[in-house]
């Protein structure tokens, strides 16, 4: 126990650079010891697995062949790692022949794959149910008080595996948010797409999409929305200036990784949870945030 | 292979079973066949072995050719063994000198090669022949059946069972769990779809319970133990304490209305939680028996011993009683019966697992059981159907199948939910005006006036949308929806998502086994079904009847049912259970464990794996002794025993070992 290997994948290490510091220095608030994955490579996501879906299985299994032989389990932050590592690991239990092909290309370069062996799990779920809120409550210094906090979590981490959450109404952000002393809102659009990449394809489809969350978060009053996911951080910060004018609204909601707010409830220095890479500014909720 | 004790002259029947085994084997080879094995006399075929001219050919044959043992191939034992059986007795031999070999479902039925077919059919008859030889007269046990029958659950069910055994002039023992009779019909204001006042037809059948000179109600009570066997079953019955003596409680309110606690302040279960009640409290008006019950978990003299005691005060005084005891204790009162039949209905599907549905985020979503409190003109409302801020409704929208028809859930149909969505609706419209929207997969309304009933709701002016609903939200997008309940369902008849902004949303939760169901299953030794509905003995021909003789089985317990269904399922069972004790004694099958006493060393390994208990302990003698009545002959015990010392009547060592032999042959 709290023993695992990190896997960043590309997003943590490029747009979703403030996901990895902040992340690294929760973990080592908690005292969770992490090494990150040696050698990882790309996940085999989207774009790879919907031209060619053996070999991105195949790529998801010499990640998963690594930390089989390290002998830990995978924190897998970004949604879609979390979710094709896992649907990999699901599709080679379902089906004993692409088991066999995956086993035998990692023979092929010495490694094994047996994808029953170590689990892998998104940080959030690691926190809520194996670290234990109880645990984090008794290390938060600088409860969130009075910051009202929109807790949105994005397609996959609960689709197709609802291992951990319900697939439409998952809580488990709001449990930690809650315990962090924030002012969670309430809400139904937790799953709802964020427009995904259909923002840069079909741009009108993809703008509604994020616009829809948007104007619900500031609906209901929130002052931040709080993600798990390096997509969704980016449709909804990124083009958050491109709906206020498509759609003539203003917004100029902060959002952030689940990560920075609860560096900041343990207490963390601002500077090391990357508040500086924020497009929208969380200048206005950070000088509420004062430690008890 | 010849057995000791006399010749053994076999005759062999192959039934065609019309063409459920002709076409599908060579029935003419297997008879002759059959004709070469060792001590068959004759072996024929016939086109219907169970018809009287076959039942004819084996009486005359076992006159005409001295048969003295009979095997027929057709069809399975739990069928037609009785049949043949009895064919063998009128012939003038022993009836357990027949066997069955089954090649029909064992073999024409699962085979689909005529040739594996036909080999597979010799194997099972040359079987039957060899271990026929081995088969000995058998006498079956005559005991008496007790006159009395247990009916648990008080619901309509086990209200009208006990209604038919008691005018019959039997004996009955009413055991209910609640405080009152009545179950879930007693919650609900009207009952489709003739409309007729629940109350008004049940409070009549209960009060007949209540007077009825041959039922006992215990009510507040389950059974914990039963033991025994058919006829002669002996009934534990827990009895909670309602700290109330039920001898001296009038039924007069007196208690309630001095309470200290002025007003009602705590949630009541029989309204579903929507409406309150006081630490002591009466269900409902009309509640057979009419006692009044305390609920220990809010009266304050239990938690603090400090309490005024009003109450007390008031019985004493108003009603010149002493009913209140604080100090009941949970008794345990013992029951003698000949049968029981077994009623104690299901649950709701708790919505809450879905959270999509916003039940208990939002106020205004309700379940059907809430709504029928609601619409109840005895309810907390007094019948008026309000929004938690006391205004009216101005649309309302039904979800049909919820937990229903959903492999997430509960994959089967619960069947009542069309029909009393579609009363819910009416009554709805009815009270308030409203918009109402049915969200439907289906409609089911197969029953006698039943989908007259949906064309009449079509004639009000009911919506109907059929689509599985994918949520509900608060989510607005337009300036109409804002602050309304926003039901978001796929249109399947027009191809489109649509958004509907109602003020009420009702969820019309399906139905599933009880949540003790398991407990009572295991307490009346009864099968169950993989849903976990307790399973009937055969779901055409036994439907009221379990695998355990003497249990018989009525009403939702049993799957989904409206009342109409399970008040005929409890005129059946209760036919039943009559039928039983009547009859006065019964014959229980021989093929049962006997222990041979010279060989039982008294090791006491079988008397832990008998399912039935029918194993107890001889001090004196130092061995192990079977009840032949309660033994079901199951064999557990036979191979367990490490001294070879229990043998199982026509499952004897010998009869296997030739069976096997016949067997290997072909």
């Amino acid at each position: 126990m709290n023993n695992y290997l990190y896997y960043p994948g590309c997003s943590l290490k490029g747009t979703g650079i403030q996901y990895e510091k902040s992340l690294l220095a929760c973990l080592k608030a908690l005292d969770i010891n992490v090494e990150e994955l040696p050698d990882w490579n790309c996940c085999g996501a989207t774009s790879y697995m919907s031209v060619n879906e053996k070999s991105a299985f195949g790529m998801a299994a010499r990640n998963i062949s690594i930390a089989e032989r390290e002998g830990k389990d995978v924190l897998a932050p970004c949604s879609a790692c979390y979710m094709v590592l896992n649907k990999a690991v699901h599709y080679a239990n379902e089906y004993p022949d692409l088991k066999c092909s995956l086993k035998k290309a990692m023979n092929a370069v010495n490694m094994d794959f047996d994808g029953n062996k170590q689990e892998i799990i998104h940080p959030l779920h690691m926190m809520v149910y194996q670290y234990g809120l109880e645990n984090i409550e008794a290390k938060v210094t600088n409860p969130l008080k009075g910051m009202k906090i929109f807790p949105y979590y994005g397609c996959l981490i609960a689709r197709p595996q609802a291992r951990y959450d319900d697939a439409t109404y998952p809580v488990s952000m709001d449990m930690l948010m809650g315990t962090l002393g924030a002012d969670v809102v309430d809400h139904t659009l937790k799953t709802r797409c964020c427009g995904g990449t259909i923002t840069g394809t079909i741009s009108e489809v993809g703008l509604r999409m994020v616009y829809i969350l948007l104007k619900e978060a500031k609906k209901k009053g929130a002052e931040a929305i709080a993600t798990i996911c390096p997509l969704c951080q980016f449709n909804l910060e990124a083009y958050q200036k491109k709906v206020e004018k498509v759609y003539n609204e203003k917004f100029d909601i902060p959002v952030l990784y689940f990560t920075q707010l609860l560096g900041l409830a343990l207490g963390l220095d601002e500077k090391c949870l990357g508040f500086g890479h924020q497009i929208i500014s969380p200048r206005k909720l950070l000088t509420k945030n004062q430690p008890l | 292979m010849i057995p000791a004790f006399e010749e053994p002259r076999i005759g062999v029947y192959v039934c065609d079973c019309g063409t459920n085994i002709a076409s599908k084997l060579h029935v003419p080879e297997v008879v002759d066949y059959a004709s070469t094995l060792p001590n068959v006399t004759i072996a024929k075929e016939y086109k219907y072995m169970c018809a009287d001219p076959g039942q004819l050919m084996i009486k005359k044959d076992i006159r005409e050719h001295n048969l003295n043992r009979v095997v027929v191939a057709s069809c399975s034992p739990h069928l037609h063994e009785s049949t043949f059986r009895k064919a063998t007795l009128d012939g003038g031999q022993n009836p357990y000198l027949f066997h069955m070999a089954n090649i029909r479902e064992h073999v024409s039925w699962v085979t689909s090669d005529i040739d594996d077919a036909t080999n597979k059919a010799k194997a099972i008859v040359s079987g039957a022949v060899y271990r026929v030889a081995y088969h000995e007269s058998l006498e079956p046990q005559k005991v008496d059946v007790r006159p009395e029958v247990l009916v648990v659950g008080g619901g309509i069910a086990g209200i009208t069972a006990a209604l038919t055994i008691g005018n019959s002039g039997k004996k009955v023992y009413l055991v209910e769990k609640e405080s009152t009779l009545g179950g879930h019909m007693a919650k609900f204001d009207k009952t489709f779809p003739t409309l007729d006042c629940a109350s008004c037809i049940l409070t009549p059948k209960m009060t007949s319970v209540k007077n009825h000179p041959n039922i006992e109600i215990i009510t507040f009570a389950e059974v914990s133990e039963v033991s025994g066997f058919v006829g002669n079953f002996h009934i534990k019955v827990k009895k909670r304490p309602r700290y109330v003596i039920e001898d001296e409680c009038i039924g007069c309110y007196a208690c309630v209305e001095q309470c200290v606690y002025k007003v009602p302040k705590f949630l009541s279960e029989f309204d579903e939680g929507i409406g309150l009640r006081k630490p002591v409290y009466i269900p409902f008006p009309q509640a057979v028996p009419n006692y009044a019950v305390i609920d220990p978990e809010t009266c304050i003299e239990f938690k603090s011993n400090k309490c005024k005691k009003t109450c007390v005060t008031a019985c004493n005084e108003v009603a010149g009683r002493d009913a209140i005891d604080f100090n009941q204790k949970e008794e345990i009162i013992e029951l003698d019966a000949g049968a029981i039949i077994v009623s104690t209905g299901f649950k709701a599907f708790n919505p809450d697992v879905m959270p999509q549905y916003g039940h208990t985020r939002y106020e205004n979503v309700y379940t059907s059981l809430e709504v029928e409190r609601l619409v109840n003109s005895a309810g907390p409302t007094g019948g008026e159907v309000i929004l938690k801020d006391g205004s009216k409704p101005e649309s309302v929208g039904i979800i049909h199948c919820v937990g229903s028809r959903d492999k997430n859930h509960n994959k089967w149909c619960s069947k009542v939910c069309c029909m009393y969505s579609l009363k819910l609706a009416h009554l709805i419209k009815e009270r308030t005006g409203a918009e109402v929207y049915n969200f439907y997969i289906d409609m089911r309304t197969p029953g006698k006036g039943y989908e007259e009933f949906y064309e009449k709701l079509l004639e009000e002016g009911t919506h109907f949308i059929r689509g599985k609903v994918a949520e509900v939200t608060d989510w607005a997008i337009t300036p109409q929806e804002e602050g309304k309940l926003v039901i978001r369902a796929e249109d399947t008849l027009i191809g489109t998502v649509r958004r509907i902004p109602v003020d009420m949303v009702v969820l019309a939760v399906g139905l599933e086994p009880g949540k003790d169901a398991g407990d009572i299953r295991r307490i009346f030794n009864m099968s169950c079904s993989e849903e976990g509905w307790f399973l009937e003995r055969h779901p055409k021909l036994a439907p009221v009847s379990t695998f355990t003789d003497g249990v018989f089985i009525a009403g939702a317990c049993q799957g989904p049912k409206d009342i109409p269904e399970s008040v005929a399922q409890a005129q059946a069972a209760s036919a039943e259970a009559m039928c039983l004790i009547d009859k006065g004694f019964i014959e229980l099958e021989p093929n049962v464990a006997v222990i041979d006493e010279t060989r039982c060393s008294g090791c006491h390994v079988c008397l832990g794996l008998c399912p039935y208990t029918a194993i107890t302990y001889n001090k004196e003698k130092e061995v192990a002794v079977i009840n032949e009545a309660l033994c079901k002959g199951c064999g557990t015990c036979v191979g367990a025993c490490p001294s070879k010392a229990i043998n199982q009547r026509l499952f004897r060592d010998e009869q296997i070992f030739a069976e096997l032999e016949g067997l290997l042959l072909v």
